[in-house]
């Protein structure tokens, strides 16, 4: 084997020399134990290397082995449930050899070796099959069928394929390529991590990835395999937003990263995606899932790779022809990677010390989202939709990370830490958050909900704008001052804070809202808009309408049962009805 | 074999450069032998060739070129531990200063331990009640938590430190906490407050103390949570105890890393703090937690000095996005005498929810909690307008809120510094002030719990009245 020599060790960085046979990127093994690292950097036949594990008790003259190979993560089925550090070590197979620590030097396959898979062959003997091309299928999960498929870069003819079960490194079909020769196809691909899988071509985003929260759903959609990125102090919620649309998007698979963050939290999804249902098809969210967790402490080489590995797997799936959705939580955290990788390599800086590369690589990472039409004679279409959560510090948006990350996404959830202190969660701003993707989804809205949908939300949004303009007047002359129309504006837009943007993420029924349940949640919101400023007119006090007891009825609407949507009705006609009282009660007065 | 060397080539701030070394490791330990004999310690921080660069922890005072020995001890910095270490003082690398025997060591331990598998961990669910209404209450500690306390210089943090020390258990269970108190370039009179409270409240007993005092050398400080945490780890995983870890200042433990950083040259973030802080500072925040199958845990309470109470700044910033909340404590609220001080509004315990409700503390708790936060807000809200307009410009129902929020303050928040409140206490205290609100309004509170809990205050009011 190829063998260098450690000259010298800073933290994470390792420098080898004698290394003439290493490319960019390639995998390498430092020292006697085993560390795993990444070549970065090359000056003659010195190597830069970035160790993935912690390098205390290393020191010059040990040996550095090359593989020869790229960081690459395995493909098949096994992938679903799984949960991995940031270079695909599982890290439950890690606790069965090393136990309850991560210690180092840990050599383990990312698919089980030993799992054996029913495999149903789609394709017979003889057929003519290209790159992409589904050959079977194995039954990953109840939710999940994992489709083999021909690897980028095969053509021809199906020579052998069998039924039967199989380990994942199994041959499981023969092709005899374009080039006369026989290509074996087993369970399992693999890929290198930085390069994107490819496909025939991308489409423009046309229907929503529907995520439960009503802020985001109704307001500042996001497009299935478009880009989202969301903002915010600590402690503004954005874990809390990450979790609820990992759990509640409608998407067929979710890929977690939990990149450079707590511990504790990885744990918590890791308790928590077992127990929960899925709304959809009501069975266990982890059954969709994989996890990707990097905590903060673990090596900080493995976290830069962590955001690759999930976006491979990622992109692997969405071949498949699925709806994939990926989380990062927290690209700052990959960011700062980055920024100690460099700052160790004594590169030049940009902006407070990040490498001046940062803005390009986090414009690739999202440019690897979006819809495609996947390889593979049947025009499979398949999306990958990116949300990152940014930490920017101290919430402050002019951050490096937050502005290169803005440039790229299409949209952006602001979380404010004002709207956190005041409990009003998710703290998603509905002043400052916007999604582009709106008007490639009004199609989809108007077919799906109506007209009427765009129009009250149109609606509510103005309301909400005229909002923070009339605070202004409040804060100066107070509320007494304002005109019954302005003043009811202002009740107006309290409900829809409080009773349609709040949203109770630890509530069981309020933590997921269908598309159908929020039309008729902002119907109702509205609807008592409309009657409350035709009873101004015939001169009803505001005072008396902002009293009407069918208002706490409003304020736990958001509490009715999405099988019991008919209970929508029967609140319509008692706001009716109050309304018709009072006016009743103003023509018997005079 | 341990090799010495004479070929020390550069001495400048904390650090020294050492040439023509063969085979040094990378965060090896280093002794250094000054010539009048001193022996101090180092670690290595970088190896090049044949060059080794060393942080020495008690400064370079005193230092010749020529005539001082390194040695290098081919392992890391070692804690020596066992059940002997209860009860003890030790300075800020881990030397006994109590005068007592020295420990015989079970076990030496690695101060870096390696990071735990996220898939080992237990989620932390279990409520530590602390008698504070504002942590308990709203801000819910749980076993296995790391919850710092963000304060500012001259802020009771250490008498709220001391107070949760002596008063946290968890429910139905008589187990006590064990205390690791690490004190970094904290003053004489601090450490004396925490060595006295132990001793007074014969907590001294189950309390191990590091002590770093701010005359003693800056850069040892980088070591002594490390030595602290090895010893909790010791006492969680392989002794079974629950045990309670206090950290402060980590202020002067950042700038301590600074300071290094500083004189290493190397590219600096924000406020000169070193890139690799966030990476740093979670090296030692994430050593709190549980871990499946083991009885012990380990709950850690770092105190913070904010430099201008600006919350925005690198430590308390990159802290609060590593630990599980932050209590904040206010200035203002200080000024106007309250203790606690803290600020509700801003703190937060992101596991509360898994610590909370029926079985743990009581099924309002939750929707108790959520009312409370929203009524506060809008009170403070109010008082905003109030400072401008005056009261007789706010609405009725503003005017209630206003009262609620001073009533709120000085009721709830406010305790005495020996008031141990029970979960109970403090949740039926949340009701009583929550009965003073029309009913239409506590919409965050589910109408079975209303029916429940309210009607018991809201007569006791009225015939109060």
């Amino acid at each position: 084997m190829d063998q260098g020599r450690i000259i010298k060790v800073a933290g994470p960085l390792v420098v080898a020399s004698n290394m003439q046979n290493a490319k960019i990127y390639d995998v390498v093994k430092v020292s006697d134990k085993k560390l795993m690292g990444e070549v970065i950097e090359m000056r003659g036949d010195e190597a830069s290397i970035q160790v993935y594990e912690e390098t205390s008790g290393i020191g010059v003259g040990e040996p550095v082995y090359l593989t020869g190979e790229p960081l690459s993560v395995e493909l098949g089925p096994g992938l679903i449930q799984s949960i991995y550090d940031g270079v695909q070590r599982p890290l439950e197979k890690i606790q069965e050899v090393a136990g309850d620590l991560i210690t180092r030097g840990i050599e383990l396959p990312g698919l089980s070796r030993d799992k054996v898979w029913e495999f149903k062959a789609t394709r017979k003997a003889g057929d003519k099959v290209q790159e992409g091309d589904i050959i079977g299928t194995v039954k990953e999960t109840v939710l999940v069928d994992h489709k083999i498929m021909v690897p980028p870069g095969i053509n021809g003819v199906i020579k052998k394929i069998e039924d039967g079960n199989y380990k994942v490194t199994d041959v499981v079909a023969v092709i005899e390529s374009d080039d006369g020769k026989d290509v074996e196809i087993t369970l399992m691909q693999r890929w290198p991590v930085r390069k994107p899988r490819p496909y025939i071509e991308k489409l423009s985003p046309d229907e929503p990835l529907a995520t439960g929260q009503r802020v985001i759903d109704a307001f500042f959609p996001i497009s299935k395999g478009g880009t989202a990125c969301v903002p915010g102090p600590f402690g503004s919620g954005k874990t809390v937003v990450q979790h609820q649309l990992a759990k509640w998007a409608d998407a067929q698979i979710i890929v977690y990263v939990g990149c450079g963050e707590r511990g504790n939290e990885m744990t918590d999804v890791l308790m928590e995606f077992p127990e929960l249902k899925d709304p959809h098809s009501g069975e266990p969210l982890m059954l969709r899932t994989i996890l990707i967790a990097n905590t903060s402490n673990m090596p900080v080489a493995a976290r830069e790779a962590s955001v690759y590995t999930g976006i491979t797997i990622a992109e692997y799936y969405r071949d498949m022809g699925y709806s994939v959705a990926l989380m990062a939580d927290s690209t700052s955290r990959w960011a700062e990677a980055m920024r100690e990788m460099s700052g160790r390599l004594e590169e030049m800086p940009g902006e407070e010390g990040y490498p001046a590369y940062m803005g390009t690589r986090i414009a690739e990472f999202y440019e690897r989202a979006g819809k495609v039409r996947t390889l593979g004679s049947d025009n499979r279409i398949g999306a990958l939709s990116a949300i990152g959560a940014v930490s920017p510090p101290g919430g402050d948006l002019s951050d490096p990370v937050v502005q290169a990350t803005l440039r790229v996404v299409k949209v952006f959830w602001s979380l404010e830490d004002k709207l956190a202190y005041r409990r009003h969660f998710p703290a998603i701003s509905w002043l400052t958050s916007y999604s582009l993707y709106v008007p490639n989804l009004e199609k989809y809205f108007e077919t799906k909900l109506g007209r009427i949908w765009l129009e009250n939300i149109n609606r509510a949004m103005s309301i909400l704008q005229q909002e923070a303009e009339l605070e202004e007047i409040v804060r100066l002359v107070g509320l007494d001052a304002l005109s019954p129309e302005n003043r009811l504006v202002m009740e107006t837009a309290k409900s829809i804070r409080e009773d349609f943007l709040h949203q109770n993420a630890f509530h069981e029924i309020d933590t997921y809202t269908s598309y159908d349940k929020m039309s008729k949640m902002m119907e109702i919101i509205m609807l008592f808009h409309d009657l409350a400023e035709d009873a101004l007119k015939n001169n009803v006090s505001i005072i008396d309408i902002s009293e009407l007891p069918v208002r706490e009825k409003i304020a736990r609407m958001k509490f009715i049962p999405e099988n019991r949507i008919e209970e929508f009705d029967s609140l319509k006609n008692e706001i009716e009805r109050s309304f018709k009282e009072l006016k009743e009660k103003v023509i018997a007065e005079a | 074999m341990i090799k010495e060397y004479n070929t020390i080539r550069e001495v400048a701030g904390p650090l020294m450069l050492v040439e023509e070394v063969e085979g040094a490791k990378y965060e090896e330990l280093v002794e250094i032998e000054l010539p009048n004999g001193e022996i101090r310690n180092g670690r290595v921080l970088e190896v090049d060739r044949d060059r080794a660069l060393i942080q020495l922890f008690e400064g370079v005072t005193g230092v010749n070129v020529f005539q001082t020995k390194v040695r290098f001890k081919g392992k890391g910095m070692e804690l020596d531990v066992s059940e002997d270490i209860l009860g003890r003082i030790f300075d800020g690398q881990g030397r006994p200063i109590d005068k007592g025997p020295k420990i015989i060591p079970e076990k030496r331990l690695d101060i870096n331990s390696a990071p735990i598998n996220p898939y080992a961990r237990d989620y932390p669910s279990e409520f530590i009640q602390t008698g504070f209404s504002t942590i308990d209450g709203l801000n819910t500690l749980v076993r296995g938590q790391k919850l710092p306390i963000f304060s500012g210089s001259g802020l009771p943090h250490s008498k709220m430190a001391a107070q949760i020390a002596r008063q946290a258990k968890v429910l139905g269970k008589e187990e006590e906490f064990a205390v690791v108190f690490a004190a970094m370039g904290i003053t004489f009179e601090e450490a004396q407050y925490f060595i006295q409270n132990f001793q007074d409240t014969g907590a001294i007993e189950r309390t191990v103390m590091f002590v770093n005092l701010a005359s003693d050398p800056a850069i040892e400080r980088i070591a002594t949570p490390r030595l602290a945490l090895t010893a909790a780890e010791y006492l969680a995983f392989d002794k079974d105890m629950h045990v309670l870890v206090i950290l402060t200042d980590m202020t002067n433990y950042c700038e301590a890393l600074r300071e290094v950083s500083a004189a290493r040259q190397e590219v600096p973030g924000r406020r000169g703090y070193p890139g690799y802080l966030y990476t740093d500072l979670s090296t030692i925040y994430e050593r709190a937690g549980r871990i499946r199958g083991k009885k012990g845990s380990i709950t850690q309470i770092p105190i913070l000095t904010m430099p201008e109470d600006d919350k925005t700044h690198p430590i308390p910033d990159l802290t609060g996005y590593i630990t599980e909340g932050q209590i904040v404590l206010s200035r203002a609220m200080h000024r106007r005498g309250i203790y606690p001080p803290v600020d509700v509004l801003q703190s937060l315990s992101r596991l509360k929810d898994k610590g909370i409700g029926p079985g743990k503390t009581r099924e309002d708790h939750a929707d108790v909690f959520n009312q409370l936060f929203a009524a506060y807000a809008r009170g403070l809200e109010a008082r905003e307008l109030e400072v401008i307009l005056g009261e007789a410009a706010l609405s009725d129902i503003d005017r209630i809120f206003y009262r609620f929020a001073e009533n709120f303050e000085q009721r709830y928040i406010a305790q005495g510094e020996d008031e141990d409140r029970s979960i109970e206490q403090t949740l039926d205290l949340g009701w009583e002030l929550l009965s003073a609100l029309p009913t239409i309004e506590l919409k965050r509170i589910r109408p079975e719990f209303i029916e429940k809990y309210l009607p018991r205050f809201k007569k006791k009011e009225e015939s109060g009245d």
